[in-house]
């Protein structure tokens, strides 16, 4: 079975309102004040984004209140979010924990968290992570700890994206049946969650540590194929994030190049100059290539799917950070500002190059997956 | 943009099975077959009916050979030396051939009876081809033709030749060139072979001394010749730059896995396996990007002659076959020192028939990927001034007549 890469008309609008709405709400000056608050975002754009626009629950079956979309139209939403710099828990809700609800949690849970989350009323975060610094799954050493009510859970959780502010927790931590799904309240005791100060400021990252804290396990059976492909199918939303941030990096290092002039002629008539351009548009059209092919296949449900999706996260990751610092290069030392908004994506990139591992990580789990 | 006529998939392959029912590629040659895939329609499905094509879009084509694949092990694909002809050769005679011509030579472009090639390139002209010197003056119903090219692929096969030269040196280079259709065994066209870096010769010097070409095998009119040039460059850089195997993980990168299989322990330490192992995954990647980036290509793709993006895939295919091969040989290790078929001078190049002669050889034929079809540095200009719209270098040769430029 395969798929081609065709969007539909409908496919086109929804670019086009997403796009729409991201230059009202989320222009340069927005995204500059939301970085620098502690939550990172604006409560009333979330909601009218989720009430309005269905984007909160854009991956969410239509009977739990969600719009009942699929990875094409995620591809779209989250291409336009990476190009606007949007500063929303997106990737860890709608995505991230999202599919970890799709994927491992019990009938019950799905129902009353997705409806929360589709209808912009809860944010909810993942935590897997550990301070071992790896990003599979083997990496994972939380035990929970059976009691007679449930479990308990002590340790820490690392990069837990939107952490501090996440209205469901979810973490991922060992049980006896394997990895398995577990859901603390917020204010549950022996919790607590601080914000990471991070490289990246347009998205927030907390650290979050539990000291026999409650946990409820909301899953059956070991889960680890499941959140294998949760990551999965977070790398390729964050791929085609990736690629729409290179993509305007790429813009932006061409119009600048046609408007500055130095020694009487524009930048970008210089070879070196030019020639960069050309690497960064053939580099953005291939990683466009992997991170479409990745959400496509997420969409057609391709048995390659794994491969596609580390595929895909290791060149975007890749291609994104060479944009972005080409980017600051091609301004000159007015890339280096920090008035202009060049560094922001320059740190955006590098960011999201390392969270969920970066692009040797991806290769070595390619490597593995085609036996090479 | 062309308008496509709607057919449904299934009839398409019903029409497939129809052109395997009259001929099947089992029981007959390439030709014969060629010839009726042509008749049906088959050849070229984007073509307009009658030129061997039902006016389809061109995604289109992908069908059939699917069609044919299933019912057939064997496929009579494009042969190898009628590249040209059909990536280029039968685009221009398309779209800007007269009827005459295009019944003549179509159908023979297909079937692989007659080959074609470029006859373009210059000793003093290559990248900037359009200062080519050869030149044609008129003469009664002829034009007689004088100069030389050079690096012309398989002019020594070739039947026609797609020929630009100058017609008139008094204006800017780009107004002065006409477009013709050259009879590559008509008296005064003389073919020598041209040796490469790998001792075969693909490619030849072609001279022309007072050669008479009738008039009417002039493509598009008289100084119109670059118009026509440029058509038959962006169906080369598509021709060229098409997207590397059709399957994952095959053509050349099959080739490098299976080097790798059996090569990857070879004597080395675990930090120069882990190494290697890591630039044999970025290869594979790269070249699923290029598969994944043609397909897209395809999808996107709606008029019959591409546009500058072709330049993408030229670009990337270039330098990713180059680095693989690169690559191929340093996982050859030391066995990389050798070179056994030698450098014997010939003009057909025998298939390497393993993998290791296969790396060897490639390792020296990728080297012309970047200069073949436009220099990787020609695309760069292309896609930096064409698609992205940056400014263009201040010219010396723009507004002055082509004899006032100096040349090498
Ligand atoms: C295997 C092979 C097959 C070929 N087959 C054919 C054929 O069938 N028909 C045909 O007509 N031609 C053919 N060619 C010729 C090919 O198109 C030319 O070699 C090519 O266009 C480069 O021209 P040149 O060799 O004169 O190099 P030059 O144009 O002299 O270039 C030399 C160097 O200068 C650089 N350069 C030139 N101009 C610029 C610029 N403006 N900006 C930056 N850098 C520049 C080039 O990139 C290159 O690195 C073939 C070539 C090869 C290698």
């Amino acid at each position: 079975m395969s798929f081609d890469f065709s969007f539909t008309d409908e496919h086109e609008e929804l670019r086009a309102t997403i796009r729409g709405f991201l230059q009202g709400r989320s222009d340069e000056a927005a995204v500059r004040e939301q970085m620098a608050t502690e939550r990172g975002y604006d409560p009333e754009t979330w909601q009218q984004m989720a009430e309005q626009m269905g984007l909160a629950g854009l991956l969410i079956p239509e009977e739990h209140g969600g719009a009942g979309f699929g990875y094409v139209e995620l591809l779209i939403v989250m291409e336009e979010m990476g190009r606007a710099l949007f500063c929303a828990p997106y990737l860890g809700t709608a995505v991230l924990a999202t599919n970890a609800l799709l994927q491992c949690a019990d009938e019950k849970t799905r129902k009353e968290l997705l409806t929360e989350i589709a209808a912009g009323r809860a944010t909810a975060s993942l935590a897997h992570a550990e301070p071992n610094g790896r990003w599979d799954l083997e990496g994972i050493e939380m035990e929970a700890r059976k009691t007679d009510s449930g479990y308990e859970l002590t340790g820490t959780k690392t990069w837990v994206l939107d952490g501090h502010t996440a209205d469901v927790l979810l973490v991922v931590a060992r049980s006896a049946e394997g990895l398995s799904l577990f859901r603390v309240e917020p204010d549950a005791d022996g919790l607590s969650r601080t914000l990471v100060p991070s490289l990246d400021t347009t998205r927030k990252l907390a650290r979050v540590t539990f000291e026999g804290t409650p946990a409820v396990r909301v899953s059956a059976g070991d889960q680890t194929e499941a959140l294998r492909r949760v990551l999965a199918l977070t790398q390729a939303a964050l791929a085609a994030e990736q690629v729409g941030g290179a993509q305007r990096c790429l813009e932006m290092a061409t119009d600048f190049a046609k408007t500055r002039l130095q020694f009487g002629r524009p930048i970008g008539s210089y070879q070196a100059i030019k020639h960069k351009c050309a690497d960064m548009l053939v580099e953005v059209e291939m990683a466009k290539s992997a991170a479409y092919a990745a959400c496509f296949a997420a969409a057609t449900d391709q048995d390659d799917f794994l491969e596609t999706a580390a595929l895909a996260k290791a060149c975007c990751s890749e291609t994104y950070f060479h944009a972005a610092a080409e980017n600051i290069q091609i301004h000159g030392g007015m890339g280096f500002t920090w008035e202009l908004p060049v560094h922001l994506y320059f740190k955006r990139a590098k960011a999201s190059e390392l969270f969920l591992g970066d692009a040797a990580h991806h290769r070595e789990v390619l490597a593995d997956l085609v036996g090479i | 943009m062309a308008e496509h006529r709607i057919m449904s998939d299934e009839e398409l392959r019903e029409r497939t099975r129809a052109l395997l029912d009259e001929v099947h590629p089992e029981k007959v040659e390439s030709i014969p077959f060629r010839q009726k895939q042509y008749e049906h329609g088959l050849a070229w499905v984007h073509f307009p009916e009658g030129y061997g094509g039902l006016g389809l879009s061109p995604k289109m084509n992908l069908i059939v050979h699917d069609e044919i694949t299933k019912h057939s092990k064997v496929v009579h694909n494009d042969p190898p030396a009628s590249i040209i002809g059909i990536g280029m050769g039968a685009p221009v005679v398309l779209t800007y051939g007269t009827e005459e011509m295009k019944k003549r030579l179509l159908p023979k472009i297909f079937s692989g009876e007659e080959i074609w090639c470029q006859l373009f390139s210059e000793p003093s002209a290559g990248s900037d081809v359009a200062g080519l010197a050869s030149t044609a003056v008129r003469d009664g119903d002829d034009w007689i033709l004088n100069g030389q090219k050079v690096w012309t692929t398989v002019a020594h096969l070739s039947r026609w030749g797609m020929l630009l030269a100058r017609t008139n040196p008094d204006v800017p280079k780009h107004d002065g060139l006409s477009y013709f259709v050259l009879d590559m065994h008509a008296p005064g066209v003389e073919v020598r072979p041209l040796y490469q870096i790998t001792g075969e010769a693909e490619f030849n010097e072609v001279f022309m001394t007072d050669v008479r070409i009738p008039h009417d095998r002039m493509l598009g009119k008289e100084g119109q010749g670059w118009r026509v040039a440029i058509t038959t460059l962006m169906n080369e850089r598509v021709a060229i730059g098409g997207g590397g195997s059709k399957r994952k993980g095959g053509g050349a990168t099959a080739q490098l896995l299976k080097l790798w299989q059996e090569r990857k322990q070879g004597g080395r330490s675990a930090g120069q396996e882990a190494i290697l192992r890591d630039r044999v995954t970025r290869a594979y990647i790269e070249t699923e990007l290029l598969r994944l980036t043609a397909q897209r290509a395809r999808a996107a793709q709606k008029s019959g002659n591409p546009g500058p993006e072709g330049s993408v895939s030229k670009l990337a295919q270039a330098e990713i076959h180059k680095r693989l091969w690169e690559l191929a040989i340093d996982v050859l290790g030391d066995d990389g020192l050798s070179f056994e078929a030698g450098y014997e001078l010939r003009q057909n190049s025998p298939t390497p028939d393993t993998v290791e002669a296969l790396a060897k050889y490639q390792f020296l034929r990728s080297r012309a990927n970047s200069i073949e079809g436009g220099t990787s540095e020609i695309m760069r200009n292309i896609l930096g001034e064409r698609v992205l719209g940056l400014p263009g270098e201040p010219r010396v040769d723009k507004e002055v007549a082509w004899k006032e430029v100096p040349r090498s």
